[in-house]
């Protein structure tokens, strides 16, 4: 028993190991001068630690404003899509009609569709709406891009919710609006939540959308300016480039590490006798 | 209820996203999209179109920096939509496309007689598709050897020049001499394989690509074609005296090694030696050295850096002048040193700036008039060719994988049969 658990804590530690080497060498390489980060011998702990890559990132490229784009952008996805999601699951996982079994087959199907099939159509589109070079378009999308799998997360948490704790409520004379309010929103919250910072991540990550439908160069968002450190045949500013990449993913950082007791507190333990 | 809370959404997300479009009686608006990277290079860019907006109050220019990791996918699209820039920069190899869709205007008429005199005729012809100019190609970078000054001043071998420069035989055995104990004489970073292994091979004669009278385009593997492949093969396979592990890597990812003194030369584009300057560690001597010669001497393949006008400008005549203000000699010289490439112009190259020994500028200078058409450039087909046919079968006959008789049949046999859809 005591060797089991000691091999899951090692294929834990392994996989943390896994998923935090980038991130870790990410942040070594934004704080290491030219000529380390071209040495034979890397080190983990830069020798001579420097801040000039960030000087460099924010005197060569309008980041602060980047940034502040992809916040709106983020932002602006997290709540329309959460708004939207939030109805729609409800009904999806507590009416089992042709209708939400149809939408769900279409939450499946939209994740087939690769991002190039769609980009020129969609450009048309928000061409013939004015909405090229817009933030509110650039919105549109990333929440119609977002909405399947938002819906998809959702529905799970809705079913989640136990059927009883409504139906206890409305024996108690609460009405259907109250029940909602009062009853499954509570328990919902942690799936708004990770919802949210699943569209926010999303939305804050994108690249081709915005690259594409963005001309304004003050309109650009942060990873189509991170594509400026980049140049022909995959040479880049390294150090730049990391130290820019570096400040990018603190946001998501940040938010989940604010957060995530919330989505993993586990809000409905004890909620129904089984 | 629901539908009409629906269409207010949408109506308030249209309030909001429309506006600010320009006065149609103010000045002509250019949208100038530059895939300038480097930091100089952005910096002369900018106050170029800084200067043109000084002097030009009715056609103003506005920088917009595109990125060359992903410009076709969103030229493709902004084309698609009409929305593509005025002025497009971007590199002679990727133009056809968009030369043979429609997208971009032909110059031919646009632009001033100075201009086109002064950028020779082999340049134009890698921005010439059928009848029409495409792009002004104004940028260009040789691809050199290079080299750790110390190792080989160490070796005593001879140091080639663009008048004396090394036979492939030569440079094979040099490399040779060179490895041991773990060092090689040369990284070739070939994760691009075949355009680097046809430009080259334009130096031996070689040519693959065979353009019949009526057009029709043919893969043939001849003696010209083979010296170069040969050469790094049996350097890799044979010799030892080119390291193995590189054969997949990038140019920047041999610098490390380079830097270290596992490698004496490395072959890179001309632009690295902003790079080699930047990150070089202190007492680290290098030079450029011209790429090995053959029955052609130092010719090579390019595909120059180039600025076009989409079709659907309003404006074509507006943005030929921008251009035309862009290319001139002393701005052709600023750009260029910028990019730390070369100029295509005549004038451009004359500058002294260009024939310095400091950052072995002279040496590359003096590899410019040697620069051709890179061979693939007009060919239909040739991006599946080289993905599907080239690629695979160069990167094999490198690592030693299969033998030059291999490597001959499947580049003729399944590359005619790939060319051979896009000629029916």
């Amino acid at each position: 028993m005591r060797t089991s658990r000691a091999g899951q804590y090692a294929a834990l530690l392994a996989y943390l190991v896994f998923l935090a080497f980038p991130f870790l060498w990410l942040v070594s390489t934004a704080f290491k001068p030219p000529q380390e980060l071209a040495s034979l011998h890397p080190t983990w702990i830069p020798e001579n630690p420097t801040l000039a890559n960030f000087r460099q990132a924010f005197d060569e490229q309008p980041l602060l404003d980047a940034a502040l784009n992809s916040l709106a952008a983020a932002l602006g996805t997290a709540v329309i899509a959460v708004l939207l999601a939030t109805p729609m699951a409800y009904v999806m996982a507590r009416r089992r009609t042709r209708l939400a079994r149809a939408a769900t087959g279409w939450v499946v199907v939209s994740q087939a569709f690769p991002l190039v099939l769609v980009i020129i159509p969609l450009f048309l589109v928000l061409k013939n709406l004015r909405l090229i070079d817009s933030m509110t378009g650039l919105v549109m999308v990333y929440v119609v891009w977002a909405l399947p799998f938002a819906l998809w997360m959702l529905v799970g948490y809705v079913r989640a919710v136990p059927r009883e704790l409504e139906e206890a409520a409305a024996v108690d004379g609460a009405g259907r609006l109250r029940i909602l309010v009062s009853v499954t929103a509570p328990l919902l919250a942690p799936g708004l939540v990770a919802t949210a910072l699943f569209a926010f991540v999303t939305a804050w990550n994108e690249f081709f959308f915005a690259l594409v439908l963005l001309k304004t160069p003050e309109k650009q968002t942060l990873p189509v300016v991170l594509t400026h450190f980049i140049g022909a045949e995959g040479v880049a500013d390294l150090g730049p480039l990391a130290a820019a990449a570096f400040l990018a993913t603190l946001p998501s950082l940040v938010v989940f590490a604010l957060i995530q007791r919330r989505i993993t507190g586990g809000m409905l333990t004890g909620a129904v006798k089984s | 209820m629901r539908a009409r809370l629906l269409w207010l959404l949408v109506l308030a997300l249209l309030a909001a996203g429309c506006g600010g479009d320009t006065d149609p009686d103010g000045p002509v608006t250019l949208r100038f999209q530059s895939l300038a990277w480097q930091e100089e290079s952005v910096q002369v860019n900018k106050e170029l179109v800084a200067e043109w907006n000084a002097t030009h109050p009715d056609v103003k220019v506005e920088y917009v920096q595109g990125s060359w990791d992903s410009v076709h996918d969103q030229l493709l699209t902004s084309f698609e939509g009409g929305e593509a820039p005025d002025i497009i920069h971007d590199a002679s190899d990727d133009l056809a496309d968009f030369a043979y869709g429609g997208y971009l205007a032909d110059l031919t008429g646009l632009l001033p007689e100075r201009l086109t005199k002064d950028i020779p005729r082999h340049s134009w012809e890698t921005t010439t598709f059928g009848d029409g100019v495409y792009g002004v190609p104004f940028l260009q970078e040789p691809r050199v050897l290079v080299a750790n000054s110390d190792w080989l001043d160490e070796a005593g071998v001879r140091i080639p020049t663009p008048e004396h420069p090394w036979t492939w035989r030569e440079f094979r055995d040099i490399t040779e001499e060179l490895s041991g104990d773990g060092r090689y004489g040369v990284a070739w970073p070939l994760k691009e394989p075949v355009s680097v292994s046809l430009n080259l091979s334009l130096s031996a004669g070689g040519k693959l690509f065979h353009r019949d009278p009526d057009g029709k385009v043919t893969v043939r593997f001849e003696e010209g074609d083979a010296v170069m492949p040969r050469t790094v093969h049996d350097q890799v396979a044979t010799d030892r005296s080119a390291a193995p592990s590189t054969l997949g890597s990038g140019g920047s990812d041999t610098l490390p090694g380079f830097f270290g003194g596992r490698y004496a030369m490395v072959p890179l584009g001309f632009s690295y030696r902003q790079q080699i300057v930047q990150q070089a560690p202190e007492g680290f001597h290098w030079r450029v050295l011209p790429a090995p010669a053959g029955a052609d001497g130092l010719t090579q393949g390019v595909s120059p850096q180039t600025l076009s006008i989409a079709e659907d400008s309003p404006h074509r005549e507006e943005a030929a002048a921008f251009i035309d203000f862009l290319l001139r000699p002393r701005n052709m010289v600023r750009l260029a040193l910028g990019d730390w490439m070369l100029p295509t112009g005549t004038e451009a190259l004359k500058d002294p700036a260009l024939h310095t020994t400091e950052h072995d500028w002279a040496t590359g200078t003096a590899l410019a008039g040697r620069l051709r058409p890179a061979p693939a450039q007009s060919v239909r087909g040739y991006p599946e060719f080289k993905d599907k046919v080239a690629t695979p079968a160069f990167q094999e006959y490198y690592s030693g994988a299969i033998g030059l008789a291999e490597l001959r049949t499947r580049l003729e046999r399944d590359g005619n049969l790939v060319l051979a859809r896009y000629q029916r």
